[in-house]
């Protein structure tokens, strides 16, 4: 709650901040007459101090009122319903593909660390160096305009049909997510593997299948799981990327036409929904954490 | 001779950190009979540790092992993951130093206890469960409901290795394996640890082979003593014939070397130089560096074990006349892997 309020502030402020008048942009035209200047200006109370003009944001912003868009000149918070399905889709898609890709080949990286250790290392490493909007052309050209098997372009509509569409930008978005993911659940589970505590289970002939999910993925769960819940929450941002790159008119490619345009209301209510987003799914982690590890629990309780 | 535990000259090699192996365990024998217990004694880097990991086939990866180790008359290093995971389950229990890290920290008492004996499968739920509160209330385990349900860092170290030892016991081994069993916890609870562990493994028949390094407590619980110095086996030795004439200068070191309530010394009793690791001995005696007694044929001649009275010591000037008419003790036989 503290971290939204300090957000809340802080995404406001930079607004403010911001060089040029987004009264100039408003109301168009090279020179614009001084009324219709003053006009908009009370319009959109932007003479107003910092901290009144704040104040009546947030007092909107907590009823889900995020004020007027100055260029489509409609609520705020239809424009981004309207697009938060696409993104959120977008970023389950792509979490659901990171958090199964990467953990299993960090798995398998850890479990046969001579064989596929080796080798899993160093494509995830080279994996980490690639950027979305380089993996967005990469993929465009040999999935989509090469093989023809995904589309160029768009959303889609419908179930099946919306999930086909977002393949690609999914993957993309996943890709160098997927490489961090798996180093650091590569790292987590040799560290338990290691355990002394697994010695004893190997000493009391415990099968390896059983040691492996009893011992080690649930011990190493608790770094896996905030890495993960990090890098999912981290994913609204980058939606922005992937979303440009392929065409879909989701929350993040939005904000980037908004900043370019000054659309401060757009900006601000979604930098604000990214942070709550980050916070929720931050708290969902911490959460799942407690109920894995009775020690954090008992922390917590103190 | 059909030992239940028979180390057949035993020799362990870890990778060294720069390149090439580093002798750790330097042709080991060693016998436990069935019911009987062994104390195997030496200081930390003697290699005492890491024999008991070679018989529990828990040696580090790269680790390179050759002589016999045989359990009943079945080679361990020869056995497949099956075999090995069948006769782990059901026949031997070890006992980890440290239970605090051995022991699972976000699973419950009742996951680790239960975990042990339902692998061997010939047990309903019921029947584990009767087991495993007979076990913890004869491990000195009062309240069993409420610790099954437990964590381990909701419990003392001490109640740690007792849970330790009753799940070692689960699956009625014939054979425990303790590691230090004492040596992470304080004093007062020791003796009651090691009270527990002597009193069951006596009810029980178990053999044992305890691993520590103090002398006067491996001389309490065991009938044999086996002193390890540097990766060898210097001497083994009836418990109360420790510290005879005819003991090895090593031993004999130690023993002087314990300080004895009552008496107010000046100056602890210490052996000369310092403890050497198993990859340092040369060609000759492994204790030839710190030995009172060296001379020139220690340092070029590794000493065989030679018989004595109650036991067999190797070292080239042992003072007991006959010593040269004793045979060596080394069991003959077991094919290298």
């Amino acid at each position: 709650m503290t971290t939204l309020g300090v957000a809340s502030v802080v995404i406001y402020g930079a607004m403010f901040i911001v060089p040029g008048d987004p009264a100039t942009l408003l109301v168009g035209g090279s020179k614009p007459n001084p009324e219709a200047l003053a006009a908009v200006r009370r319009q959109f109370h932007l003479d107003d101090p910092f901290w009144q003009s704040y104040l009546r944001w947030l007092s909107g912003a907590v009823r889900g009122d995020f004020g007027v868009s100055l260029v489509y000149r409609s609520p705020v918070s239809d424009l981004i319903a309207s697009r938060a399905l696409t993104t959120i889709l977008l970023v389950a898609y792509a979490a659901i593909v990171i958090v199964i890709a990467g953990v299993g080949l960090g798995v398998l990286a850890a479990w046969k660390e001579k064989r596929a250790g080796v080798v899993i290392t160093m494509a995830t490493t080279v994996m980490m160096g690639a950027p979305t909007f380089v993996m967005a052309v990469i993929f465009v050209a040999v999935f989509a305009t090469g093989l023809g098997w995904f589309p160029v372009f768009g959303a889609g509509s419908g179930l099946t049909d919306r999930l086909w569409h977002l393949t690609l930008p999914a993957f993309a978005l996943a890709f160098s997510w997927i490489a961090y993911v798996a180093q650091v659940t590569r790292a987590a589970v040799r560290d338990e593997i290691r355990s002394e505590h697994v010695d004893t289970a190997h000493a009391r002939g415990v099968p390896e299948r059983l040691i492996l999910r009893r011992h080690v993925l649930r011990n190493a769960s608790g770094p896996i799981l905030t890495v993960s819940g990090l890098t999912v929450a981290g994913l609204f941002a980058g939606t922005a990327v992937a979303e440009q790159a392929f065409g879909i008119n989701g929350i993040g490619a939005l904000l980037v036409e908004s900043a370019a345009k000054q659309d401060l209301a757009i900006v601000q209510a979604i930098s604000l929904v990214l942070v709550a987003a980050f916070v929720v799914v931050n708290m969902l982690v911490d959460l799942c954490n407690a109920l894995l590890d009775p020690r954090a629990a008992g922390r917590a309780a103190r | 001779m059909s030992a239940l535990l028979s180390i057949d000259r035993l020799r362990v090699e870890l990778p060294a950190a720069k390149k090439g192996m580093r002798t750790v365990i330097h042709d080991v024998s060693l016998d436990v009979q069935a019911g009987e217990a062994v104390g195997l004694v030496g200081e930390s880097g003697s290699g005492k540790s890491m024999t008991t990991r070679a018989v529990m086939r828990l040696l580090p990866e790269g680790a390179r092992l050759s002589g016999e180790i045989r359990f009943d008359g079945i080679s361990i290093p020869g056995m497949d993951r099956r075999a090995l995971r069948r006769w782990r389950a059901t026949r031997v229990g070890m006992i980890f130093q440290d239970p605090r890290a051995h022991i699972n920290p976000v699973r419950t008492i009742g996951d680790f206890l239960f975990e042990g004996v339902m692998l061997d499968g010939r047990l309903s739920t019921s029947q584990a469960r009767e087991r495993i509160s007979h076990l913890m209330r004869a491990v000195g385990i009062a309240d069993v409901d409420r610790r099954l349900n437990q964590y381990p860092h909701e419990l003392s170290g001490g109640l740690l290795q007792r849970v330790m030892i009753a799940a070692a016991l689960t699956t009625e081994p014939e054979l425990l394996l303790a590691d230090e069993p004492t040596t992470a916890l304080d004093v007062t609870t020791q003796e009651e640890v090691i009270a527990i562990i002597d009193e069951l493994r006596r009810e029980r028949g178990l053999a044992m082979l305890f691993i520590t390094h103090d002398l006067d407590l491996a001389a309490a619980v065991c009938g044999r003593i086996a002193v390890m110095y540097a990766g060898s086996i210097v001497e083994e030795q009836k418990a109360d014939a420790l510290g005879l004439a005819t003991s090895h200068p090593y031993t004999k070191g130690l023993l002087a070397a314990r300080p004895e309530l009552g008496r107010r010394e000046r100056r602890l009793q210490t052996i000369e130089g310092r403890p050497i690791s198993a990859f340092e001995v040369g060609d000759g005696c492994a204790f030839a560096t710190r030995c009172p007694r060296v001379r020139d044929r220690c340092r070029q001649e590794r000493p065989a074990p030679t018989q004595v009275p109650g036991g067999r010591v190797a070292c080239h000037f042992i003072d007991f006349i006959d010593a040269a008419a004793g045979s060596p003790a080394v069991g003959s036989g077991g094919g290298t892997r």
